[in-house]
């Protein structure tokens, strides 16, 4: 099993909670104060560059008009974080390529990003939260219609080699496409997609990419990963190997089970603090239709974990894994072995008040005294 | 009030599947519901169907009308019912838009308005009037559903839905009609930059009725805009009515229409 470092660079310092409606979206950004905001990106950037030292690989992801992550362009830390390190892979999970207007930028700033990296980077597609509608500037409707499309484009600028070609879609128009660099690696970076439903689940599968969950939990993480391995199984292709499956959780190792918890509740900020209003986190036409009706019958399953985030719930349901490192490396093990195994853990290592001091304590910890037993994991093809 | 025929019937028009309330017999009253969709028991149905044939279809993705592959802008929704009026061989056909549907049928009319006769649009959105920086119409995707309700109602309290005592199906409706508003609707936010300039081509009489209470798009701003720009438009207003007068003053609604449909073709 591969461990990923990642932190959504949090700007924490807000007033209370009672002062605004909303974290995200409509948050006024007189609340930032760039000069604090500075010393947060470069403590963040610090982390990653010790996560690599200490063996992790390294992703980062995006957020848009939200204090809960100050990375709205994913691509430019990922520049950063290329010249900085030498020797981790770099994931980007992802490029929200629903709600990106040219697709060919996309494929501009990964293949440069690959190539100054020489060949480190994994690409991400995510569709992006339900918040993400306004700042994204699209409908939400038809998103993943227009995703795979953003997709297809994309595949065909990083793989063409011999001039250009045009491309007059449903929802791209673009002449001339002929991206300069090309990618690093050949034919293209190894692509990830995270995946809510099994239809999305289907789609990854039928293209053999890694399929992410995100705090998805036992059961969700489990119907995701079935529906790919019986997908691949219905297509006649071989089981597909454990590199083809990452779960993200939040993670925090200490010497001592208490110490774990209380480093794991500083970790909580990030969905205790996720105070966002109705009309936000359900745009119409982002849920399917009948997720849209069970939830005007009141919400059930993990979207109730969500609306009252208690550590021991999160723990109980494998969102949250945390302790001292035998815990931890029990509580990994309990989810590998309920949802079929995996081949990445994507580690959320750093949030809210969690200070740079417990943060890489956390990570050492967890990279001398868990990370050596979860290598010794079947990796299923992982070089 | 008595019907000689009340169905709920289907019709297709180029492949595109449409359920339709057809009601009442006599001259031709198409109407174009709006965001808030298409419910088949509303008084002002009936009410209208004692002055002609009332044929009433769920656009597209709205009610239990499928998604069509080849419909998703309002442009669309405009070629696919003059495409239905002719299908159906409608004439001098007086069309009543609401809302998203008065948008429709005033996108309908610029094309042409060989088969209309009068056109009537209820509190229609479509048109761009402010600047670059002012939104016309408040984003309703952006908003409390409370506070929609205060801009959309005289009396918010009519907005109110109980989700615990609807069927599967009433909620599936909400949830696809919320989604194919967001289809239509969401950029340009509710509007066609392009069709205000284009309303003068409307030769046919038109209303535009508007609740006094519209504190979502008002009368005395979006209205008078409207009317501004089709040549001879006039406007009314409906006392105790918000955006969807149909609905909260049915009688008065229809009565206005009767009185106006009564007053046949000015020239």
């Amino acid at each position: 099993m591969r461990a990923w470092h990642f932190s959504e660079n949090a700007y924490h310092l807000l007033p209370d909670a009672k002062e605004y409606d909303s974290i995200r979206v409509t948050l006024p950004n007189r609340y930032y104060d760039p000069k604090l905001g500075a010393d947060l990106y470069h403590r963040y950037i610090d982390e990653w560059v010790i996560a690599e030292d200490l063996g992790l690989e390294l992703m980062v992801n995006e957020h848009h008009q939200t204090a809960t992550n100050l990375n709205p362009a994913g691509p430019i830390i990922m520049g950063i974080l290329a010249r900085e390190t030498k020797k981790a892979r770099l994931l980007i999970l992802g490029n929200p390529i629903a709600n990106r207007r040219e697709p060919v930028r996309v494929a501009e700033e990964m293949a440069m990003v690959d190539v100054y990296s020489r060949g480190r980077l994994e690409v991400g597609f995510v569709r992006g939260v339900p918040y993400e509608i306004s700042a994204g500037n699209h409908r939400p409707t038809k998103m993943m219609e227009r995703f795979w499309e953003a997709h297809d484009l994309i595949l065909k600028a990083w793989t063409s080699h011999d001039g250009p070609f045009n491309w007059e879609g449903k929802y791209f128009h673009h002449r001339q496409v002929n991206i300069w660099p090309r990618p690093y690696q050949q034919p293209h970076p190894p692509v990830w997609i995270t995946a809510l439903s099994p239809d999305s689940a289907r789609q990854v599968a039928e293209r053999g990419y890694v399929v992410a969950c995100f705090l998805t939990g036992f059961q969700g993480t489990k119907t995701i990963f079935e529906t790919y391995r019986t997908r691949r199984t219905e297509l006649g292709l071989p089981t597909p190997a454990l590199d083809r499956f990452a779960y993200a959780a939040l993670v925090y190792t200490g010497e001592t089970d208490a110490e774990g918890y209380a480093g794991a509740r500083k970790l909580m900020w990030y969905v205790e603090s996720n105070k966002v209003p109705l009309q936000f986190t359900n745009p119409p036409g982002y849920q399917p239709i009948a997720t849209a009706v069970n939830a005007m019958k009141g919400s059930s399953g993990i979207f109730k974990l969500f609306q009252n985030p208690t550590l021991e719930r999160f723990m109980e349901n494998g969102l949250v894994f945390a302790g001292n490192p035998d815990s931890v490396y029990r509580q990994i093990i309990k989810m590998h072995n309920h949802v079929g195994g995996f081949g990445h853990l994507l580690i959320m290592g750093q949030a809210g008040f969690l200070e740079h001091d417990e943060t890489v304590k956390g990570m050492k910890l967890f990279a001398k005294e868990v990370y050596p037993r979860l290598k010794e994991l079947d990796s299923g093809g992982i070089p | 009030m008595t019907n000689t025929v009340s169905r709920l019937d289907w019709l297709t028009v180029y492949g595109v599947q449409l359920e339709v309330v057809e009601r009442g017999r006599g001259r031709s009253i198409v109407v174009l519901h709006g965001e808030d969709g298409l419910d088949p028991a509303a008084p002002f149905l009936d009410l209208l169907a004692a002055h002609g044939r009332v044929v009433a279809p769920s656009h597209p993705g709205f009610g239990h009308s499928p998604d069509a592959e080849t419909i998703d802008t309002i442009d669309d929704l405009a070629y696919l019912y003059l495409d239905l009026l002719a299908g159906q061989d409608l004439r001098e056909v007086s069309l009543i838009g609401f809302s998203l549907g008065g948008w429709i049928a005033a996108e309908m009319a610029v094309k042409s308005t060989d088969r209309l006769a009068r056109l009537i649009l209820v509190a229609p959105v479509g048109i761009k009037v402010g600047n670059r920086e002012s939104r016309d119409i408040p984003d309703i995707f952006a908003l409390p559903s409370q506070e929609v309700a205060r801009l959309q109602y005289h009396d918010p309290t009519r907005a109110v839905v109980d989700y615990t005592v609807l069927s599967n199906d009433a909620l599936t409706v909400l949830a696809r009609d919320r989604e194919a508003t967001a289809l239509y609707g969401w950029e340009p936010y509710f509007h066609n930059p392009k069709l205000r300039q284009r309303l003068h081509r409307i030769n046919v009489p038109t209303l535009l009725l508007w609740g006094a209470s519209d504190r979502f798009i008002t009368h005395s701003y979006y209205g008078a805009a409207y009317r501004d720009a089709i040549p001879g438009a006039r406007l009314e207003v409906i006392e105790r009515a918000g955006h969807f007068p149909h609905r909260e003053q049915p009688a008065a609604f229809v009565k206005r229409v009767r009185k106006f449909l009564a007053e046949g073709r000015q020239t």
